[in-house]
């Protein structure tokens, strides 16, 4: 989008982009209110040890606490006992220079970050099939080309409105739209044909496809030949899942699964794109694998104008990931537990790979373990509010009301800094330079229009500033040079000079430009991409190791990123959901977006356009359901769990499953959808099972 | 628990089981022992296999190795000796057990008819049970033209269907005077049979087969009613038999299978039997998922990952689709109390009958397209109540669904509709915006953002826009 400054006043405007087309959802045009909103953070907050209350304080005062805090956390409990929570709509600047805090900073293993309950089942399962996890393996334009394309767990109407007008371009073409969904939402009713399977049972769905594709003779033998290693064991895992035993199972009709094979098998250009709704399970990556696997067998993936995607959840979903904030992670999509990534990395920031920490782990057990006798006892979170978004949140809301020092960055007093002992105020997305890759692994510049009010720094500027007081010295973002220990004890003597250093250590083309050196050589190797670059085209897409080469919108036409080139094949089996319904919990609960709010709602809960748009949540429910429970429209219902409960106002509509009750997770407290969601992870991704737990529906007014 | 567990059957029940002890053993010792020389298969795959659309490698199925299971093929257990733990296969050897599972499955029935030797049935004549089978049957319908199959159940019209679809010319010879009678209403028999008659299948109702006579040249099938029929191969699907041998001569108590309880155990605690050739209750019922629901009962007893876990029966879908047949027959529809719902439609073989009682569906028999076919399957299957709105149960689930309708003329759109959902634009917003002074699409898409978004409502937008030209909006509006 296109910023315009008036008098003080921004405006938003779309721009004509390939990717969204000029298109802007209400969130994008009132974006701009949150830059002088009246609860903006400008000032840093410390906890009064009298009151409890949070008061403002000096950045002085705020930075002591913390330096003191982190300090006396380490060296009584060890590195690991400081940990650090990232979140995906951070720059990839930011992303970059967090994970480099974490490892060499603070050193500590314990760095993980919200991305893991958005992207990681896709990101895993297209790492063990194809080498290299990026959304779109092609630019988002080749949706519209598309004859057939398959959405299975995505609802970009509500949750990415300009992407529609591909899937528009699509279906005006000629095109055939699949949606596969729980819900009747605003995208499947735009589908020819939607299967609307009772939720946790995607992967049945997927193998049964397989197996359809398979009795109708629409695998490309000669592409699973020539292009990937595995497909037996697939092929006898799906010869069990023949369709009707999908059809009991998840509802969708033989027919249906039938049609959707026949559409995607005989297309010219056929495109499967999964997203949170097959993902956030777990058995996730499974799911996803599912989906691969009949993308492979189809002979989609690297064939022009077709292929497998995952549709990206956070602003910088693609490029939070790919840059060292996930706990196994190096820049570069490097592996932690790699020692040649290890030496590269270390090289590039001047250190010893023997100094850097090994694996943490995901984000779920990380946020469970703070505050426990192995857990951390300090954590800083920038970019996230996890007391409204991680699952089971009442629990891990104790979790960080138990730690010894909560540290959080964020422009506005979200649910997780209030309970915070120091809290920084930090520029946003209009203040600060910077870049993003967005679903297609396109790398965008983010332009500051101005400099943040007075008193607020950028993340960045946070990051060095604190590097220089726990450590005694700016890191060099220029070649650097070897640090001392990490742990000092001397006294930095030059704190007055915080706001020099910070800006010095703290300039995003300078982080950029060694995320540039730390990536080369890595998956996402963003070492031919440079800012200028990027303002000179519509973005780079990496890999583009390269700057005199042309950069990649497109993979896989010759090889995949797997060491012999080929794609992998890994058979996998529907399982059960982690806890399924019973006669005390009789109803599935899933949850999702609706299209005015974004995420935890921190920010567009206040912006009174989409307040009035969407001012509150809401349990969906069936009226045949609502019935039985003798429940009226607007009438308040409490949902309980087995491990919490949230009021709401019903919601009736006949779009949902009568076994299935539905809830946005955008708010907090009484009406926070996660206090019942299910903290059952994924054991290859650590992706929390958020679509499915068993769940009663009360009337609120009885106990 | 390092004690032996052997496995006799290798089919759809015992790889089943074997492939349920290893997912769930750390430390087993299990033996599978298969009487069939291949490696395990979908049987349920077979009559695709006969339609020569796959080949056989697709009927694979995965079969586990490796961690203490050990599945040996081609070999045939000969007898059990109880008071040593001990199976005796054909090839010499003496497997000791501590626990021993039948997974043997059945046996096709061979009716008894002049001319048909249940120990060496003619060459034109294959029984449809297993791959060997199958691969008979293919051989044999190879450059033939026509053939005949005894027997209107499921698995004879699955045959007749492969057949069919290989292009011969096919005939079903049925007893009853409808067909699949154990599942169908004659309303819903007729149907199907008119339906099969498109796809080159001729039903023969109500007739009795009473010889068979075959040579190198043909089969030839005498009927009840005097007629003959020559066909190039006869295929038996009479139905199967739990095939009980080894546990009757073992002195485990049998009636038409292994009689078992809720943990599948036969009358010695040691020998539990699954599938085809147990009895548990009513009785066999020759479908895969109450065999597979049992092997995973027994898989939780054995490693003691449940110790209370118990089968329960549940009653059971039929289901037949392939490329132009889509059935679907649970429960008794026909019979008991409650309301019955009904459509037909004959011209497109479309049939329709339910019994819901106290909510539930007792029953159902769907043929032909009715898109409802996955819910009401769940709904059985689940026992869950059924819609308010029984059209649901006909015509899928959308029925009463709020989808919305776009209204027939801006003028009759309340001024509160909102018209693009992305940015929350009124119609009564556009109004004004028009009011205002914006005469065209553009000028009122960007003085209300209206559009912005998605586009799915630009057409809705110029529509207003159209009419607000060519109506007097204030007068229409007011």
């Amino acid at each position: 989008m296109t910023l315009r400054e008036e008098h003080g006043q921004v405006t938003v405007l779309p721009r004509e982009f390939p990717t969204n087309r000029g298109g802007l959802c209400q969130k994008g045009w009132t974006s701009a209110e949150l830059l002088t909103h009246p609860d903006r953070l400008t000032t840093p907050l410390l906890r009064d040890p009298v009151s409890g209350e949070l008061r403002p304080a000096s950045w002085d005062a705020a930075l002591d606490r913390i330096v003191t805090g982190l300090r006396d956390t380490q060296q009584r409990h060890g590195r690991d006992a400081v940990a650090v929570f990232g979140g995906g709509g951070l720059t990839n600047e930011k992303a970059y220079a967090l994970g480099r805090f974490a490892r060499v900073t603070l050193g500590t293993r314990n760095i993980d970050y919200n991305g893991r309950f958005c992207m990681s089942s896709a990101a895993a399962a297209g790492m063990r099939a194809f080498g290299v996890d990026r959304g779109l393996p092609f630019p988002l334009s080749d949706l519209g080309r598309a004859d057939t394309l398959l959405l299975v767990g995505a609802n970009p109407a509500e949750t990415m409105p300009p992407l529609m007008r591909w899937l528009t371009e699509q279906r005006q073409r000629g095109g055939k739209l699949i949606v596969v969904d729980p819900r009747l939402t605003a995208t499947a009713r735009q589908a020819d044909l939607h299967l609307q399977p009772l939720p946790g049972t995607d992967l049945a769905v997927a193998n049964a496809l397989l197996h359809i594709a398979l009795t109708a003779g629409y695998v490309d033998e000669s592409y699973v030949a020539n292009r990937t290693t595995g497909f037996t064991a697939v092929r006898r895992t799906v010869a069990g899942w023949w369709p009707a035993r999908a059809e009991a199972l998840s509802g969708v009709p033989v027919a249906d699964l039938e049609e959707t094979a026949r559409a995607l098998g005989t297309a010219q250009r056929a495109i499967i794109l999964t997203a949170r709704g097959a993902e956030q399970h777990a058995k996730g990556v499974d799911t996803v694998t599912g989906f691969v696997n009949l993308a492979l067998a189809l002979g989609l993936p690297g064939r022009p104008g077709s292929g497998y995607g995952c549709l990206t959840g956070q602003g910088n979903g693609q490029g939070g990931r790919e840059h060292g904030q996930k706990a196994d992670q190096l820049p570069g999509y490097r592996k932690i537990d790699d020692p040649e990534a290890r030496a590269h990395v270390a090289r590039v920031w001047g250190v010893s790979a023997d100094e850097l920490p090994g694996p943490g782990v995901p984000a779920y057990q990380l946020l469970d373990s703070l505050g426990t006798a192995s857990g951390p006892r300090a954590l800083l979170v920038f970019g996230s509010n996890p007391v409204v978004s991680a699952p089971r949140a009442a629990r891990i809301e104790g979790r960080l009301r138990d730690l010894d020092l909560l540290v959080v960055a964020d422009f506005l007093l979200s649910e997780t800094a209030a309970l915070a002992d120091v809290v920084l105020p930090t520029a946003q997305w209009a203040e600060e330079d910077g870049t993003m890759t967005n679903l297609e692994g396109r790398v965008l510049r983010r332009r500051a229009l101005h400099r943040p009010p007075p008193g607020v720094r950028t993340d960045l500027q946070i990051l060095t500033t604190l590097t220089t007081r726990l450590k005694g010295g700016a890191p060099s973002y220029r070649l650097a040079h070897r640090k001392g220990p990490l742990l000092t004890t001397i006294e930095h003597a030059a704190d007055g000079a915080d706001a020099t250093d910070g800006e010095h250590g703290a300039d995003p083309r300078a982080v950029f430009d060694e995320l540039r050196r730390a990536s080369a050589g890595g998956l996402a190797d963003y070492a031919g991409i440079s800012w200028e670059r990027i303002d000179a085209a519509d973005g780079v897409f990496w890999p583009c190791p390269d700057e005199d080469e042309a950069d990649s919108p497109r993979l896989f036409a010759d090889r995949f990123a797997t060491p012999d080139g080929l794609a992998r094949f890994h058979p996998v089996e529907h399982r059960p959901a982690a806890e399924e319904v019973c006669a005390e919990y009789p109803l599935y609960f899933t949850t999702g977006r609706v299209l005015a709010q974004y995420q935890s709602g921190n920010q567009t809960r206040r912006v009174g356009a989409l307040r009035r748009a969407a001012p509150q949540a809401f349990v969906e429910l069936h009226p045949d359901l609502a019935d039985r429970l003798e429940v009226t429209e607007g009438e308040p219902v409490r949902v309980v769990s087995r491990r919490g409960e949230f009021h709401a106002p019903a919601r009736l509509s006949a779009a949902i499953r009568p076994d299935t009750v539905f809830a946005p997770f955008h708010w907090g407290g009484a009406a926070r959808a996660n206090s019942v969601t299910n903290d059952a992870v994924d054991p290859i991704s650590g992706m929390p099972e958020f679509k499915i737990c068993a769940v009663r529906v009360e009337k609120a007014g009885t106990s | 628990m390092t004690e032996q567990i052997v496995v006799v059957g290798n089919g759809m029940a015992g790889a089943r089981l074997a492939g349920e002890l290893y997912a769930r053993g750390e430390d087993l010792k299990v033996t599978v022992l298969g009487a069939e020389p291949h490696r395990a298969y979908n049987r349920i795959m077979l009559s695709t296999l006969l339609a020569g659309k796959i080949g056989e490698s697709a009927v694979e199925l995965a079969e586990v190795a490796g961690r203490g299971v050990d599945v040996r093929t081609g070999v045939t257990v000969r007898a059990i000796d109880r008071t040593t733990r001990q199976v005796r296969t054909d090839d010499g050897d003496t497997i000791r057990y501590a626990h021993l599972v039948l997974a043997t499955g059945s046996r096709p029935v061979v009716p008894p008819l002049p001319g048909l030797d249940p120990r060496r049935l003619p060459d034109r004549v294959v029984a449809f049970r297993t791959l060997d089978d199958c691969r008979r049957i293919r051989a044999l319908a190879d450059g033939a033209r026509r053939a005949l199959v005894l027997g209107g159940g499921l698995l004879g019209l699955e045959a007749a269907r492969g057949l069919a679809a290989r292009g011969l010319d096919v005939g079903v010879v049925h007893r009853v005077p409808y067909l699949m009678e154990r599942q169908l209403d004659p309303a819903a028999g007729a149907m199907l049979a008119d339906t099969l008659a498109d796809l080159g299948v001729t039903a023969h109702l109500a007739v009795a087969p009473v010889a068979v006579a075959a040579d190198a040249a043909g089969v030839r099938l005498e009927l009840s009613d005097g007629t003959v029929l020559d066909a190039d191969l006869l295929v038996l699907a009479c139905g199967v038999r739990p095939d009980t041998a080894l546990a009757e001569a073992a002195g485990l108590a049998v009636r038409r299978g292994v009689l078992v309880d809720d943990q599948l155990r036969s009358s010695d605690p040691r020998i539990s039997a699954i599938g085809d050739c147990a009895e548990h209750g009513g009785g066999p019922t020759g479908l895969v998922a109450p065999a597979w629901a049992q092997a995973r009962v027994v898989a939780q007893l054995l490693t003691g990952e449940d110790p209370r876990a118990r089968y329960r029966a549940r009653p059971v879908v039929t289901r037949l689709k392939a490329a132009g047949i889509d059935l679907a027959a649970m429960g008794d529809p026909a019979d008991g109390p409650g309301e019955e719902l009904t459509f037909a439609d004959p011209a497109r073989g479309t049939y329709a009958r339910l019994r819901i009682h106290d909510g539930r569906l007792a029953g159902a028999i769907l043929l032909g397209d009715n898109p409802s076919v996955g819910t009401v399957i769940q709904l059985f299957d689940r026992g869950q109540p059924v819609p308010a709105d029984r059209r649901a149960l006909l015509l899928g689930r959308a029925v009463g669904g709020d989808v919305a309708t776009p209204a027939a003329s801006p003028a009759l759109m309340p001024d509160a509709a909102t018209v693009c959902q992305c940015n929350t634009v009124s119609k009564g917003a556009l109004v004004s915006c028009w009011r205002g002074g914006a005469r065209s699409v553009d000028a009122v898409v960007a003085g209300t953002r209206a559009g912005t978004g998605c586009g799915g409502c630009r057409d809705a937008i110029a529509g207003i826009v159209d009419w607000l030209s060519r109506a007097d909006p204030v007068e229409v509006t007011r």
